[in-house]
């Protein structure tokens, strides 16, 4: 057989493997060897492309593997739980990175053997080039703006939309100086430059709370620069793993979006105001507003038969997971029954909060979806909101001026009694008052999410 | 009649595009049925998939066609093999972690 043919048919067998792996993704139970599936099958890619022919030296490949397999091991070991956003991130902008260089070098090497190369491949190039150079840059900016750096503080000013549309105007720009002139490499760099500003303006006025579509969205990206570059390179594997990957991302920006009920473009280029009749955070709170103390919130714990807990960002800012189930095993051991209610956009990313619950060995049957946990709160006894905010907002169901009308939202205020965990009555993301710290039935417990269970279990056990 | 050079690439154009639009296709399938539960380990895994550019940027580094062009696939491959190698690993560490108790 041929060596091409060879090669061809391993890229066939690991297309197959890539697509088992990610159905294993489907349950917890398989979702392991799911991705240990993948990775044999990016092992059998990686190997088989080394039998090609083209390939003389050896010792650059083998020097680029260790070292990135070196840092790339020591950041998914060293990492810790709460950081998996940011990490996430910067692997996705890392990938990006690769397409650039590898379209670029392909561009170089197709220019020198002949000097009219066709159009579907300087195409293909231009495609890499721009998404590939959007994503390293967009997600180095998401990146940083996860891991809180100043540089990736959210940035607006007046005339931003009209700014990024002339960005994104000079990309094409540059990518038909691309395809006009595919011998002058020069054109493909600007292109990248053009680009790499693109990436950054697109995402720095994006705020926290819609990281998860952003990062759902440069995921996807990923995965089309990949595939692309399959197209520059005339290559079958890199076309199959980056559109699934590509797929993967769009279903989970579009999951996201309506877990906000907006639009992608309003995430990307709206911005969230107060609208001019929003009630004040007085109007809403003043006088109405129950604080308690650990000791008092824990006789509602006496009669209770059913509690669920509702996480949000702020459980994983104060680390609180551990105190979490340590409270959890604690009423269960009371007989009462325990659950977890996750809003889809509850963290920074998507299933944020299922792996920190995870961490702390809670098990993933009682992580309930919104859509399974809503109507199960008329018979909640407590609802224990921790860190969470606009999720919870009762707004979203009854104000249709409001800035989050229409969201799905987890109706704790349903509950016999609500326990909200908050700092302050600071405002969420979406920058209103929220009535469900007002309400007849809602108690507020101000402090560290973390601190507060662990004076909650202190004051149950000695109750 | 024997077929331009032209028209070679526009069959392998065309090929590779029906690759990829049934790719799409199938990853839309399988992804719909994902749990939210795992969309985190979902995200970080594909990450690593999209890592396949490795790939590339080994043919770019091994050909050796200039310095130049071993250079840009060497910082591919670097950058690549982190996205692969940390990508599967965390992934793995997370899902580890997603335990059912009795």
């Amino acid at each position: 057989m041929q060596q091409a043919t060879i090669i061809n048919l391993s890229y066939l067998i690991a297309s197959v493997l890539f697509i088992f792996g990610l159905k294993g993704l489907t349950h917890p139970r398989t979702a392991v060897k799911g991705n240990l599936t993948a990775a044999i099958a990016m092992l059998i890619a990686v190997v088989v492309t080394l039998l090609d022919q083209n390939i003389v030296g050896f010792g650059v490949i083998i020097a680029g593997i260790i070292i990135g397999g070196a840092i790339g091991m020591l950041l998914a070991i060293k990492i810790k739980m709460t950081d998996i956003p940011q990490l996430v991130a910067l692997f996705n902008g890392f990938g990006g990175g690769a397409s650039v260089f590898v379209a670029g070098a392909a561009l170089i090497e197709v220019s020198v053997k002949t000097k009219n190369p066709e159009l579907h491949l300087t195409v293909a190039t231009v495609v890499s080039g721009l998404v590939g150079a959007v994503t390293f840059w967009g997600s180095l900016i998401a990146f940083g703006k996860l891991q809180g750096l100043k540089f990736a503080n959210d940035v607006r000013f007046p005339g931003q939309q009209l700014v990024n549309s002339l960005c994104a105007l000079s990309a094409i720009g540059a990518g038909i100086l691309v395809v006009l002139n595919p011998t002058s490499i020069i054109f493909y760099w600007l292109l990248v430059i053009v680009a790499s500003v693109l990436g950054v303006l697109t995402v720095i006025p994006i705020g926290g709370a819609d990281m998860p579509v952003v990062i759902a969205l440069l995921n996807s990206y990923s995965g089309l620069a990949a595939a692309a570059t399959g197209f520059v390179l005339g290559n079958n594997i890199l076309i199959i793993a980056g559109s699934l990957v590509g797929a993967s991302g769009m279903i989970l920006s579009s999951i996201m979006c309506k877990a906000m009920n907006r639009s992608l473009g309003n995430v990307l280029f709206g911005v969230l105001e107060p609208t001019a009749d929003t009630a004040s955070a007085d109007e809403v709170y003043a006088g109405k507003v129950k604080s308690t103390s650990a000791d008092e919130a824990a006789m509602l714990f006496d009669d209770a038969r059913r509690v669920v807990f509702v996480p949000g960002y702020g459980m994983a800012v104060a680390q609180a997971q551990h105190a979490v189930r340590d409270l959890a095993t604690l009423l269960e051991s009371k007989d009462v029954e325990v659950d977890f209610a996750i809003h889809p956009v509850a963290g920074r990313m998507p299933g944020h909060m299922n792996v920190l619950l995870a961490e702390a060995d809670i098990s993933y049957d009682k992580l309930k979806e919104m859509d399974d946990v809503n109507p199960t709160f008329q018979q909640t006894d407590v609802a224990i909101v921790l860190g969470a905010n606009d999720v919870v907002n009762p707004v979203a169901r009854t104000d249709p001026k409001s800035a989050i009308a229409g969201m799905p939202i987890l109706d704790v205020d349903k509950s016999r009694t609500v326990i909200v965990i908050k700092r302050s009555l600071s405002p969420g993301f979406a920058g209103i008052p929220n009535p469900l710290f007002a309400m007849d039935n809602t108690l507020m417990l101000f402090g560290d999410a973390k601190k507060a269970i662990l004076d909650l279990i202190t004051a149950i056990k000695e109750s | 009649m024997a077929k331009t050079e032209g028209e070679k690439q526009m069959t392998i154009f065309v090929t590779a595009l029906t690759i990829f639009i049934l790719a799409v296709f199938v990853g839309f399938e399988i992804i719909t049925k994902i749990p939210p539960t795992l969309h985190t380990p979902l995200m970080s895994g594909s990450n690593a998939i999209s890592g396949i550019t490795l790939v590339g940027a080994i043919l770019s580094a091994g050909s050796q066609h200039t310095v130049f062009t071993t250079v840009l696939g060497f910082i591919a491959l670097v950058l690549a093999t982190i996205n692969v190698v940390g990508g599967f690993l965390v992934t793995n560490r997370m899902l580890a972690m997603f335990k059912k108790k009795k």
